[in-house]
């Protein structure tokens, strides 16, 4: 199972380089123009924490280690809690359904955030239930991802923006698209 | 004589000389508070860093520590760490250079605590 688990998060931090221009771009519309740049630091030393050895709990939390010490703005503790938050699940049972949905609670107390205030969240939730239905898809996904185009940002330096931050998919939540993208591809999403 | 204090500070900001700069404004008032900076990420670049401010809190002698912090995500780092570590942080949620300022300057002239506490309430940002 580790297998996986370890090429799910290579593959993650294979599309941060690569989108690294395009989250930027995202960012800049609405923030503060450094998530990629940020995720893609954050991606080299999740992939050289993945060299150290261990069972899944332990993977997911050099990965969370990694991304707390590198990723130097929000999303750094965010997807930080959320992996140690997976680390903590992935002890108690293998159900990914689980694991997301202990990642999704982590973000939501870090950020303070909920559903439909234009976060990372807002992938994470349907992702999570999708996966629960056992209808997780790449297309689906991609629609998650970019439903958050209509949303008011509510959290962050999007939400100094108010209404003109509608019209802009969220930055974090296409690095969470990623992920789960990733965590397809690597058949993360079973035992 | 002065009591040493049972309480230090720490700074948090995304900046490391914004961290600099308000811990050597605090300085002027509070010779003898311990106030510490934990600013920038590793690199020295803008943000914050978990292991910068959790090494920062595990070096305080004082038993208690309070944070101030500069942006929200600072915020989420120090939160964080008050998860993790064995220290009793209390993070401060007053305007940064201000509060920051009023609570080292009473510290420093021994003030009590409910006193400190009533000058920073109207600092309060959430």
């Amino acid at each position: 199972m580790v297998d996986k688990i370890k090429k799910w998060l290579e593959l993650f931090a294979a599309q941060l380089h690569e989108k690294k221009t395009y989250l930027s771009e995202l960012d800049s519309a609405i923030g503060d123009g450094d998530h990629g740049n940020n995720m893609a630091r954050g991606a080299d030393f999740l992939l050289k924490s993945l060299d150290q050895s261990g069972d899944t709990s332990a993977v997911f939390k050099n990965a969370a280690m990694a991304l707390l010490s590198k990723v130097g703005g929000a999303s750094g503790p965010l997807y930080g809690s959320a992996l140690l938050a997976l680390s903590k699940k992935a002890g108690e049972t293998d159900d990914r359904s689980e694991w997301i949905a202990a990642g999704a609670e982590a973000i939501a107390h870090r950020g303070k955030s909920e559903a439909g205030d234009k976060t990372m969240l807002d992938v994470w939730l349907p992702v999570q239930k999708a996966l629960a239905d056992g209808t997780l898809t790449h297309e689906k996904i991609d629609a998650f991802v970019a439903e958050t185009k209509s949303l008011k940002a509510k959290k962050g330096r999007a939400s100094y923006l108010g209404d003109r931050s509608v019209g802009h998919i969220d930055p974090g939540a296409q690095s969470s698209g990623y992920l789960f993208h990733a965590f397809l591809e690597a058949g993360a999403d079973h035992a | 004589m002065l009591i040493m204090p049972e309480i230090g500070i720490l700074l948090v900001s995304h900046v490391r000389e914004i961290g600099d700069g308000v811990l050597r404004l605090l300085k002027e008032v509070a010779g003898d508070v311990t106030i510490k900076a934990a600013a920038g990420t590793e690199d020295n670049g803008v943000g914050t860093s978990f292991d910068r401010i959790n090494e920062a809190v595990t070096s305080f002698e004082e038993p208690r520590i309070w944070a101030f912090y500069d942006l929200g995500s600072a915020k989420m780092n120090l939160d964080l760490v008050s998860e993790t570590t064995d220290k009793n942080l209390e993070i401060q949620d007053v305007s940064f250079v201000e509060g920051a300022y009023v609570a080292a300057a009473m510290l420093q002239a021994n003030a009590s605590e409910d006193s400190i506490h009533s000058e920073l309430k109207p600092l309060k940002i959430k």
